[in-house]
């Protein structure tokens, strides 16, 4: 990590599911890989409703929100959740996630609101990077 | 001191040993290879470690009676036909569901005319979770990676011109699978095929849903019980449904080694078994009709050893342990499907190639009906086009390359028959873990296989993200200027607005009352101790749908909410 800008705190990041995909090997090497670069990970469980994983982040000072959906519902349940930080008034919560994706939807996804979109094969350590860089501007500008 | 006479090891002459030497020397000053991948030179990608060559002495603890046996007999190593594909190829058996049940007729018939043997459901996962098309919990899933079937009358659009009276289908559902069942019984009858006619697998292993893929809907002790109540009602009124497919290609998927998905999925099995014997069934009575669904993953010799390993260790058990005294107790029958997660999204076309090898390691073990994976499953749904190239690699690799012709043609091997034996000593070792626990329930409960499989992955990753392991395309001989095809087949939310009017159709179209009777009638059967079969009937008979029919059943047994790690 960066020494020059390190925050005091470790930067705090939401690893969910949401909608009724079960696959849960990315998300869950995701959330060991990202706690073992030293951030503090909060893993939602499955089955997660779009409203509850923002109020999660929420509550808990989240710097970021990851989201994994491998069951197709991508479409769907990604814009929920940029609606509902929109909603909620949690812009500055950097969203982004990952999944079989096609180049296309990410494509538009990122229009939509999301900051980035992973797709099967991206290195953990682009994740990482992302995720250190983007959450850390965050934390700079909110504090 | 070893019988020699028995032994698979020849004796050795000290001819041979002096060359061994030598071989040991010269190998000592051959450096190993560096660069891309040599980290994992010296392991398979379940982390079992790797000699350079293997002889007879990694074998001499062999008895080739006890151990290995013939084609057709105990303990089945080399296979459970005597034989094998020499009087009958595997099943090709593509599985496939998308969008509407109309949608996926076609893909049916277009399968069957091009040569594919038996049919393979796969459901959407608003039908895998027990929720009808229009619930809230449906949002943006229905008709995405499988088929929406709400009541029976999307069953009978499902198998709309196709005889099931003459075909065998497995359906891939698990939480809800009684009901599917259900539902194909009063198809089937509607159309004049008595149930016991009916041919065909149910995966049912909710075991393996709490391990790996989790989609569950009550907790598992009454989970379990329905599939008893299942196996129970198919050895009296379907002879010929093999009533649960035990799954570890889930297990695997979700990133276990593979000696994890052998001892987990096996393990699975077993539960079954006690649970049935203790419900007071003779093991000869339902055991014959238990079948299994391994992972076929890139690692050639470490999944045939698996096949070979899982048929001897799951012999041995069912007549040591389980007293079956009818063989086809004894004898595991098994399914694979090629790897989705070694396919990669990065040179799709690269996925042909793997999945050739992966079938063919499942040929050379032994399996009874395989799917192949489709290039482009990785991305997306199937083509049509990536479809077919599946289907014909299996049938080059049955009728071209000669591997059929011989069985069990690794038999014997130094190598392959010590990772055989290898495979059965760590499976060994699980079921001890398992058995601390105080059995599989107990172990998936406390959360002993999820924890193990999580562990398993993470390693994985991180020899992949360290270059140690080499997967071609994604970090090593990239294409930096790819681009992703554009031709990939989604399913649009039209299809869903349709299913929810559909649905909501039905329930319109039908008489309440008898729905209403038939539902609080489930109910009282799930409180009791009736077996809930004739019940589940009676409830798709009078059309209820799938998601009022789960919903009088979580009124009795609650939903599952797992115990979160990672």
């Amino acid at each position: 990590m960066p020494a020059t800008n390190a925050p005091a705190r470790p930067l705090r990041v939401i690893v969910a599911k949401a909608g009724l995909d079960g696959h849960d090997r990315g998300a869950k090497v995701i959330a060991r890989a990202l706690r073992d670069a030293g951030m503090e990970v909060i893993y939602t469980g499955l089955f997660q409703a779009p409203e509850q994983i923002v109020q999660t982040a929420i509550q808990e000072d989240a710097d970021g929100i990851g989201l994994s959906i491998l069951s197709g519902a991508h479409m769907t349940l990604f814009p929920l959740v940029v609606e509902q930080l929109k909603e909620q008034g949690a812009e500055d919560i950097v969203f982004f996630g990952g999944g079989t994706i096609p180049a296309d939807d990410a494509a538009e996804l990122k229009r939509r609101g999301v900051r980035e979109i992973f797709t099967p094969g991206a290195p953990l350590s682009e994740i990482i990077a992302f995720v250190e860089r983007e959450c850390g501007k965050r934390r700079e500008t909110v504090g | 001191m070893i019988d020699r006479a028995s032994g698979l090891g020849p004796d050795v002459s000290p001819e041979y040993r002096e060359l061994v030497e030598r071989w040991e020397a010269k190998a000592e000053r051959t450096p190993p290879r560096s660069g891309k991948g040599s980290g994992a030179i010296d392991r398979t990608i379940s982390d079992v470690p790797l000699k350079a060559v293997y002889g007879p002495d990694d074998v001499a603890h062999l008895d080739v009676t006890r151990d290995l046996g013939v084609p057709g007999e105990y303990p089945y190593t080399r296979g459970i036909h005597p034989t094998m594909y020499r009087s009958r190829l595997w099943t090709m058996r593509q599985f496939a569901g998308f969008g509407n049940a109309k949608q996926t007729n076609e893909r049916y018939h277009f399968l069957l005319s091009q040569g594919q043997m038996g049919l393979s459901v796969a459901f959407d996962m608003p039908t895998l979770m027990g929720y009808d098309s229009d619930s809230p919990k449906s949002l943006g899933e229905v008709g995405k990676c499988g088929v929406a079937i709400d009541s029976v009358r999307d069953m009978e659009t499902l198998f709309a011109g196709i005889d099931l009276g003459a075909i065998t289908t497995s359906m891939t559902i698990n939480g809800p699978a009684a009901i599917a069942l259900a539902q194909y019984v009063v198809t089937a009858e509607n159309k004049g095929i008595p149930r016991a006619n009916l041919g065909g697998t149910l995966q049912a292993d909710i075991l393996k849903e709490y391990i790996a893929q989790k989609e569950w809907i009550f907790p598992p002790r009454p989970h379990v019980r329905i599939i008893v109540d299942m196996m129970e009602f198919c050895t009296k009124q379907m002879p010929k449904w093999n009533t649960i497919s035990v799954s570890g290609y889930h297990i695997r998927e979700a990133g276990s080694t593979a000696a994890q998905e052998l001892a987990f999925t096996l393990a699975d099995g077993f539960a079954y078994v006690e649970a049935a014997v203790a419900r007071g069934m003779d093991v000869d009575e339902f055991a014959p009709r238990l079948s299994y669904f391994f992972n076929s993953h890139i690692d050639f010799f470490e999944e045939i050893a698996k096949f070979r390993a899982a048929r001897r260790i799951y012999a041995r058990h069912m007549r040591e342990k389980y007293h079956a005294k009818d063989p086809r107790s004894w004898q595991l029958r098994f399914h694979t499907q090629t790897a989705g997660c070694s396919a990669t999204a990065q040179q799709p076309e690269n996925n042909i190639v793997r999945v050739s090898f992966e079938a063919m390691a499942a040929a050379l073990g032994g399996t009874q009906s395989l799917h192949t994976n489709s290039m482009d499953e990785v991305l997306a749904l199937p083509s049509e086009k990536s479809v077919e190239i599946a289907l014909r690699t299996q049938q080059v690799l049955a009728y071209e390359t000669n591997v059929t012709n011989v069985v069990d043609p690794l038999g014997g091997a130094y190598f392959v028959e010590a990772l055989t034996d290898e495979m059965e000593r760590q499976v060994e070792q699980y079921f001890a873990q398992i058995a601390d626990f105080g059995g599989m329930v107990e172990a998936v409960e406390a959360g002993f296989p999820q924890r193990e499989i999580a562990d398993a992955s993470y390693r994985y990753q991180r020899s992949i993200e360290s270059g140690e392991r080499v997967i071609v395309g994604v970090n090593a001989f990239e294409r930096p200027d790819e681009t992703q095809p554009g031709d990939l087949l989604k399913i649009g939310a039209e299809i869903e607005r349709g299913q929810a009017r559909s649905v909501q159709a039905v329930r319109g179209n039908r008489d309440t009352a008898v729905v209403e009777a038939s539902l609080a009638a489930l109910k009282h059967a799930c409180a009791g101790s009736d077996n809930v079969m004739p019940y589940l009937i009676d409830c798709v008979k009078a059309v209820a749908t799938e998601g009022e029919i789960v919903d009088a059943m979580v009124s009795v047994y609650g939903r599952y909410t797992e115990n979160t790690q990672f």
